[in-house]
């Protein structure tokens, strides 16, 4: 799929109806898991994490015709690159009424990539209580992996070089339902 | 965010909203099991209090902590500073320690500001009460109350009228809250008796009145301050009673407020003084939710002051 890639370009590498089928499959593959089980708790990592969480959450209500608590989780204080740049805005933390003990807790997040934003998701969950266990849903599964983290639900995976970027744009945020990548595709990276 | 904070002016609008927004995230922490963030791991703050204080000294180690800095508390009370030693000293011992932050009181007003524009130490300097001058967290946590009950929670103070009562010349609370408020939006209106209100108040975003009475029907938050007897070195007012007669806030006067009002104080209170003990321990009082919204907007300023990258000059981020 790298054939057509030009320096500097941006390609549209999942549109509106791909991202939706994914996520309806990503929702179906939760519920199969979940064999039926009442303590699942949707947690979206914000921005957009967020929004595909309450997406997922809409697809299990139509598939299992019943409600799935969503929430969202701030990772800033717990980034291991807070010192590299000035403070940053802390972002919604929003944990369901019901808590996450005792639960499965679902993370959700646009795109996988060093798998440092996961690590501190988990501690983050660490100190808000224990769940049952811990799975990850992920839109995009972009590689290049700098800890032992894999993601258990992907949207779908795309190979790309570390010098480009992933660029994912959801209706709720940005006005529309897309995935992009631009930047010059490095073959030795791959 | 500049490196330090000083002063409520330092704060523009949009950092003045930052520190509030990141605080209502960190109040959050309150009611978690674990209540601790590792954001501050292996950052040394230091307490340096030349002046008595419980609940300001306190908030501040207890913001650290939650953060999990390191917390070193000095008081002037049986140190060095009780032999004679100058600040400047006591400020290079601090530094030779690794202090990357400095929470100052101290009874002369400016002494934050030349501790931090001394060159004397790198890190950064938060001031916690100088002297008659300022005491901007004070006025933080104030306008964090008064968001949370007139506001929703959100955004600024916009027409939000704010009265604040009593000893404004000897007030470091009051300066701050006057410069903060008028940031935010709000409409301030100092009433005390002439002879104290400061020299220069006119320059003040705010307005000025000698009678209580007249404003409490238009006022959506009412500050009452503590008569500080121990910086009166001449005869302010006639008596005390007279003085909590004309500008005391008792029931009588609550009854005058719109419902929506709020009663705040920031401590400690001399009861029957300036704020009668019904009115201190009424349902709109918040004075005890200034306490605990203390530590969340000490927190915000102590993240978002250290928690970033060390910018090691004296510019904004």
């Amino acid at each position: 799929m790298s054939a057509a890639r030009t320096p500097d370009d941006t390609r549209t590498v999942l549109d509106g109806a791909e991202i939706t089928r994914a996520l309806t499959r990503v929702a179906h593959e939760i519920v199969e898991r979940a064999k039926g089980a009442d303590d699942l708790v949707l947690l979206g990592i914000p921005t957009r994490g967020v929004f595909l969480a309450r997406r997922i959450a809409e697809r299990i209500r139509a598939i299992e015709d019943r409600d799935v608590p969503v929430g969202s989780l701030d990772i800033t204080m717990y980034r291991d690159d807070l010192r590299r740049a000035p403070a940053r805005a802390l972002l919604p933390t929003e944990i369901p009424p019901g808590g996450i003990d005792d639960k499965v807790v679902v993370l959700v997040d646009d795109v996988l990539y060093s798998g440092r934003t996961i690590r501190a998701a988990l501690d983050a969950l660490n100190d808000i209580g224990r769940p049952r266990a811990v799975q990850l849903a992920v839109l995009v599964d972009r590689g290049h992996r700098e800890l032992p983290i894999r993601a258990d639900y992907v949207g779908k995976n795309i190979p790309t070089s570390k010098s480009e970027k992933v660029h994912v744009l959801v209706t709720e945020h940005d006005g529309a339902d897309a995935v992009a990548i631009s930047g010059h595709a490095n073959e030795e990276d791959q | 965010m500049k490196r330090h904070l000083l002063s409520a002016a330092d704060l523009d609008r949009d950092d003045a909203l930052l520190v509030l927004d990141t605080a209502a995230e960190l109040a959050q922490i309150t009611d978690r099991a674990v209540k601790k963030l590792p954001t501050l791991r292996g950052r040394t703050v230091v307490n340096l209090f030349f002046e008595d204080s419980t609940r300001t000294r306190i908030s501040f180690e207890a913001a650290a902590k939650r953060l999990s800095a390191d917390v070193i508390n000095f008081s002037a009370k049986g140190s060095s500073v009780s032999k004679g030693e100058s600040l400047k000293d006591t400020a290079l011992t601090l530094e030779a320690m690794g202090a990357d932050a400095v929470v100052i009181r101290h009874s002369s007003s400016g002494a934050p500001h030349r501790l931090a524009h001394s060159g004397w130490i790198q890190g950064s300097v938060v001031n916690a009460g100088d002297g008659t001058h300022e005491h901007p967290t004070q006025s933080l946590l104030d306008a964090f109350t008064m968001r949370r009950h007139l506001a929703g929670g959100k955004g600024d103070l916009e027409g939000r009228r704010v009265t604040i009562v009593g000893d404004v010349l000897h007030s470091r609370v009051a300066r701050s809250n006057v410069l903060l408020l008028a940031t935010l939006g709000a409409e301030v209106t100092l009433v005390a008796p002439p002879t104290l209100l400061p020299v220069g108040v006119e320059t003040w975003p705010c307005a000025t009145s000698y009678d209580l009475d007249a404003h409490l029907k238009h006022t959506d938050a009412v500050m009452m301050l503590r008569v500080q007897r121990e910086r009166m070195n001449a005869a302010f007012f006639p008596s005390e009673r007279e003085y909590s007669r004309r500008y005391g806030l008792d029931a009588r006067r609550m009854a005058q407020l719109p419902d929506h009002a709020i009663v705040m104080h920031p401590g400690p209170m001399n009861r029957g003084m300036e704020i009668a003990a019904e009115v201190a321990d009424a349902p709109r009082s918040v004075i005890v939710e200034q306490v605990a919204n203390g530590v969340s907007v000490r927190m915000a300023v102590l993240y978002l002051l250290l928690g970033g990258a060390n910018l090691g000059d004296g510019t904004e981020a």
